[in-house]
């Protein structure tokens, strides 16, 4: 083999890959937050809604998790202007993003709701508890607990999902992975330190995750 | 040249699934080679074997596909290996579904109670006849329902191919839409297809575990 790795084409772009960065992880927070939010309203709407409202959010859940997050992208961003609806890349991105969480977050949260029994909540009420503290002492800690494990896990695969944005061009890490790899051709150096920066992020993540399950969960 | 989208158009998006299923099956034989070898690994005995499997798996589900493929398609490159998209997707599809599918068969591996083992063992059989009549025949059973939840993924992960340009049905939808100008439609019909793939496999998943939680 004659090829000799040069890294340092890679490294003298570092303000690019900084900026791609920034937007990798505000996008993960920003999704983390809209997307569980959106869960939570949908698996409180599957467990405790009507029939009618239970079949919405099912066949929102359904549509989203059984369609590629790139085709849902492609629609908002290349799809929506057709019929009059415009966004920029990075909203398309957040948005999107939010509402496949959303729906992956229904479901695991739903399961973490179903996994209280009913008489656990009826006892809560027998100690006189209110239902506000039934919800919180009874329901939401133990749920909680029950899907932490795959939340977590549910919200790393979200980070990595994210590098998907930059197929329409918002301006993530990936994408300043692309922009170097255009303008050096260091192919091979180029994404496999992007490979190894989002390898440290999803090793954060779930470090962070462990310390908040730690400090949630240790003396209950 | 813009043309209008037409029923030709839809019968080629049909017809691009049949590369979609390809890389599908491509992946899933390839990862489950993959996946059987890190399952194994990560239930061995020896403890450097097991930190072996858990440093691939978390080096895989810790990167994303799409820094594979690229890795694949435009990295090997340097070796002086012209990579075709068909290659380098298979290698990266093969790597990243052989994590995932290893950790969910050796979970179901796992779920085997020990003392299945050591039956085994004292009926003077060896491991690997510990594994091949006691304790895989009831893994399998175990490892149907998330396997084929996998399998879901799998087939709507294949879509991110088309940014190296293999020809699938989200890349067809690609070019679709630069001939006809119409993303909206063309975008909806790719989604209703892959629909069409994911929901039955989906609701098999869900009803294969159902039917197993009643066996219990």
């Amino acid at each position: 083999m004659t090829y000799s790795f040069q890294f340092r084409d890679v490294f003298a772009a570092w303000e690019f890959l900084l900026d791609g960065l920034m937007l990798t992880l505000l996008l993960s927070a920003v999704t983390m937050v809209a997307g569980l939010g959106i869960g939570a309203a949908g698996a409180a709407a599957k467990v405790y809604g009507g029939p009618w409202v239970r079949r919405i959010v099912a066949g929102y859940v359904e549509a989203i998790r059984n369609t590629p997050l790139i085709v849902q992208l492609f629609l908002v961003f290349f799809g929506l202007p057709g019929i009059g609806i415009k966004f920029d890349a990075e909203t398309a991105a957040m948005l999107t993003l939010s509402v496949n969480l959303g729906a992956y977050s229904t479901e695991i949260l739903r399961a973490g709701l179903e996994a209280i029994p009913k008489s656990q909540l009826e006892a809560g009420r027998s100690l006189g508890l209110s239902g506000w503290q039934v919800f919180r002492y009874v329901v939401f800690f133990p749920a909680l607990k029950v899907i932490y494990p795959a939340l977590a896990s549910q919200l790393v695969l979200l980070m990595l999902a994210t590098s998907v944005v930059s197929q329409i061009s918002a301006e993530d890490l990936f994408h300043a992975a692309s922009i170097i790899q255009s303008r050096t051709f260091r192919d091979f150096e180029v994404y496999a330190v992007v490979a190894v920066a989002y390898l440290a992020l999803a090793l954060i993540f779930r470090a962070l995750f462990a310390l908040l399950h730690h400090l949630l969960f240790a003396r209950r | 040249m813009i043309r209008d989208l037409s029923y030709i158009d839809v019968l080629y998006l049909i017809a691009a699934m049949r590369w979609t299923l390809a890389l599908t099956v491509i992946a899933f034989l390839g990862g489950g080679i993959v996946g059987i070898v890190i399952a194994l690994l990560r239930t061995a005995n020896w403890p450097p074997l097991r930190w072996l499997g858990a440093l691939y798996v978390h080096g895989v589900q810790g990167t994303p596909l799409l820094a594979w493929l690229f890795v694949f398609f435009f990295g090997l490159s340097i070796f002086g290996i012209t990579v075709s998209p068909w290659i380098a997707a298979a290698a990266a599809y093969s790597i990243y579904a052989g994590a995932f599918l290893g950790e969910i068969w050796r979970g179901c591996l796992q779920a085997i109670a020990k003392t299945q083992w050591e039956a085994g063992a004292s009926l003077g059989l060896s491991t690997a006849q510990q594994l091949r009549y006691v304790i895989v025949p009831q893994a399998v059973r175990i490892a149907i329902p998330p396997t084929v939840g996998f399998l879901v993924q799998l087939i709507k992960n294949t879509s991110l191919a088309a940014v190296i340009g293999f020809v699938e049905l989200t890349r067809e939808g690609q070019l679709t839409t630069a001939t006809t100008f119409r993303p909206f439609t063309v975008y909806l019909i790719v989604a209703a297809l892959y629909f069409a793939l994911c929901f039955p496999l989906t609701r098999w998943s869900r009803r294969l575990e159902g039917r197993l939680h009643v066996a219990r």
